[in-house]
């Protein structure tokens, strides 16, 4: 799996551009998929089962990333946000555009804000001569991932590692069966918005929904409040901003859990939410919920998590999915 | 000149009739299943050739920005908000129509004598003079929530017209002569859509019925290219004024699809149809942003005609651009095919 979250994380793919991530994901998916197919907007979806229950479980593609809106006489370039991109992460940062260009992303007056961070408005990107780069392109931030012990540290971890966590649980559970219709859902567009996963969830039309995604732990040194820890195991979403998850859905995460010994922490989430937020209000409904994978310094270039927490979200993902899903009468 | 008719038409969003019927009157006799749904949007289809089997959605909104009554003070003057983004600040001294009866209007504002440079424009500080001098009189007048619209007509400047509502009047213009004109080769799901300016709200259900393979709209769009700074000669100017239809990227509400956004581009550069980007600031959404996020998808896509002073009483637009955008939306829909949309 090292070898499959390095390739995932050093991948390009900001929102709404996706299209390297999904070649790579649709290789990996093929040969263990029954059917495998791309949706209007962008999404790669993988069925595997035939069960009664229609169940989606979705991964985002999408980094956060820079689209170029202006360049200058000079060839400096302008750039609006993808995202949620923190102008602190910038400085030193380095951008790709798809035809291999890489800028490094400079800053006005250098040494004498130093004590102050600018707005992305004082951020420019150093493009080489002729680079081709034109205003409207997209780019994505650089950075090596790297294995150190227990931990990767990369940039997209936020979410390539939920996209990991899909594709071992598939492989799992190509081999061991499933009672329902699953649907691994790869989308596109969440960091703008979850847009991949409204419309997908639409297609789908699941009875049940599980998002996976990375979560912020609270640990760091003054970290926005959270209980969640780097090495506390696979986090199970209890709300966030924009999805409170159903009890019943809760306690079955939690009883999949204690049943095969993984190591779980509940994840109450103060900022952000995930595509489990679209997926809950398709159509008529959907009791949806989250397994999330524990991460420090997010939408930075230096996403770091822990293969112990990653494993667990498989373990957790695989053994709801092989399970009966059934709401307590 | 069709663009003049809807521009000094009155259709602040949510009252968009008049413009509705006047756009009628120009494509009754080349559309069928005409229908106007539950919220006010008017749909219809142009029939094709047949030769592509795609359904395409084009979407050009019906409504403008303006104000809204919301009371009264003793003195006569009504208080007021805004329908739609409207910046305070180009509002004191303008003139109004208020209501159907289009009761002329002035937003009062302290003389200059009394007004000292700390004052900031709000709008809740702002009134609008009708003319009456009694809380009854006003009453009588006009009725809270009534529409407020700009009095202003449009004029030509040399190469550009000046006028209200450009926005998205212009955009309705272009398709009402993209449906005047010969067939497509597939049958063009029309919509003129209500309540753009107060959150795409006649798109979204209009797109939901329709139920398109891929959708453009035709939009019109802020444009900040005077005065150029020497130093960064269009840094913010969103677009520029002259430099044809601007075709959008990414804005707040949505990512293009690049597929189209490749396939726009190719047809101006092969038809020698002038055409720009706008520049991806993030700023605006248009009706593709629920369009796009309709049911399990639709690919779509903008076309825009740049526009100085958008929402106020006195846009600017540039005449070749605006022709350019039917130009150039009538080259790519002619070779528009499946494969278009085919994925690598």
């Amino acid at each position: 799996m090292e070898a499959l979250i390095t390739k995932l994380a050093e991948a390009w793919g900001p929102s709404g551009f996706e299209h390297q991530v999904r070649d790579l994901i649709r290789a990996e998916v093929e040969p263990l998929a029954d059917e495998v197919w791309v949706d209007a907007l962008g999404n790669l979806i993988c069925r595997l089962g035939e069960g009664p229950l229609r169940v989606m479980s979705a991964a985002h593609m999408d980094e956060i990333g820079v689209i170029v809106s202006h360049i200058d006489r000079q060839g400096f370039a302008r750039f609006s946000n993808l995202g949620g991109v923190l102008p602190a992460s910038l400085l030193g940062a380095r951008v790709r555009f798809e035809n291999g260009t890489i800028a490094p992303v400079g800053v006005e007056h250098q040494f004498s804000k130093r004590n102050e961070i600018p707005r992305l408005e004082g951020f420019f990107l150093d493009l080489p001569a002729d680079s081709g780069v034109r205003p409207g392109d997209p780019g994505a931030f650089v950075s090596e991932a790297l294995w150190q012990g227990e931990r990767v540290i990369a940039k997209s971890l936020d979410n390539r590692l939920g996209c990991a966590v899909q594709i071992e649980a598939l492989r799992r559970l190509r081999e061991q069966g499933t009672p329902h219709t699953l649907f691994f859902a790869f989308t596109v567009q969440e960091e703008i918005g979850r847009r991949g996963a409204q419309t997908g969830a639409f297609a789908l039309e699941p009875d049940f929904g599980i998002a996976i995604d990375i979560t912020p732990a609270g640990d760091a040194p003054k970290a926005s409040p959270s209980a969640i820890t780097l090495g506390g195991g696979a986090a199970i979403k209890v709300r966030d901003t924009r999805h409170i998850v159903p009890g019943w859905v809760r306690d079955l995460m939690i009883a999949r859990a204690e049943e095969a010994g993984i190591p779980y922490q509940l994840d109450v989430m103060m900022l952000g939410a995930t595509d489990g937020a679209s997926i809950q209000l398709a159509r008529a409904g959907v009791p949806t919920g989250g397994i999330s994978i524990p991460a420090r310094q997010v939408h930075t270039r230096s996403e770091t998590a822990l293969r112990g927490d990653i494993v667990a979200a498989v373990d957790l993902l695989a053994a709801v999915l092989a399970n009966p899903i059934e709401r307590p009468t | 000149m069709i663009l003049r008719e809807l521009c000094d038409a009155i259709g602040v969003s949510s009252g968009e009739d008049a413009v509705r019927d006047l756009i009628y009157t120009h494509i009754r006799d080349y559309v069928e299943a005409v229908r106007v749904d539950a919220l006010g949007n008017l749909l219809a289809v142009r029939r094709g050739t047949g030769a592509v089997d795609l359904r395409v959605m084009a979407a050009a909104h019906m409504d403008e920005v303006g104000l809204i009554v919301v009371g009264y003070d003793s003195d006569g003057l009504l208080r007021f908000r805004a329908v739609g983004g409207i910046d305070a600040r180009i509002l004191p001294g303008t003139r109004v129509l208020v209501g159907p009866e289009r009761i002329p209007g002035v937003v009062a504002w302290a003389p200059i004598h009394l007004n000292s440079s700390e004052d900031t424009v709000s709008i809740e500080r702002l009134r609008i003079d009708i003319g009456v001098s009694s809380r009854d009189a006003a009453q009588n007048a006009v009725e809270r929530g009534e529409l407020i619209a700009f009095d202003s007509r449009l004029v030509e400047l040399g190469p550009t017209v000046r006028g209200k509502a450009l926005d998205d009047r212009a955009g309705c213009a272009s398709l009402i002569a993209l449906i005047q004109g010969e067939p497509f080769p597939f049958d063009l799901h029309v919509a003129f859509t209500v309540q753009e300016e107060v959150g795409l709200r006649g798109a979204r259900v209009a797109a939901q019925a329709i139920k398109p393979d891929v959708a453009f709209v035709l939009e019109t769009t802020a444009c900040h290219d005077l005065p150029e700074d020497p130093d960064e000669p269009d840094q913010t100017t969103i677009t520029r004024l002259g430099g044809g239809p601007a075709i959008t990227v990414v804005d707040r509400s949505m990512v293009s699809d690049p597929r189209l956004v490749r396939f726009l581009a190719q047809t101006g550069e092969r038809e020698g149809i002038p055409f720009q980007f706008r520049s991806p600031q993030h700023a605006g959404g248009t009706d593709a942003g629920a369009i796009h996020l309709t049911r399990g998808g639709v690919p779509s896509a903008v076309v825009a005609n740049p526009c100085r002073y958008l929402h106020g009483p006195a846009s600017v637009m540039n005449l070749s651009d605006f022709e350019n955008q039917s130009r150039l939306l009538r080259a790519a829909w002619m070779a528009l095919t499946p494969a278009v949309l085919e994925r690598d």
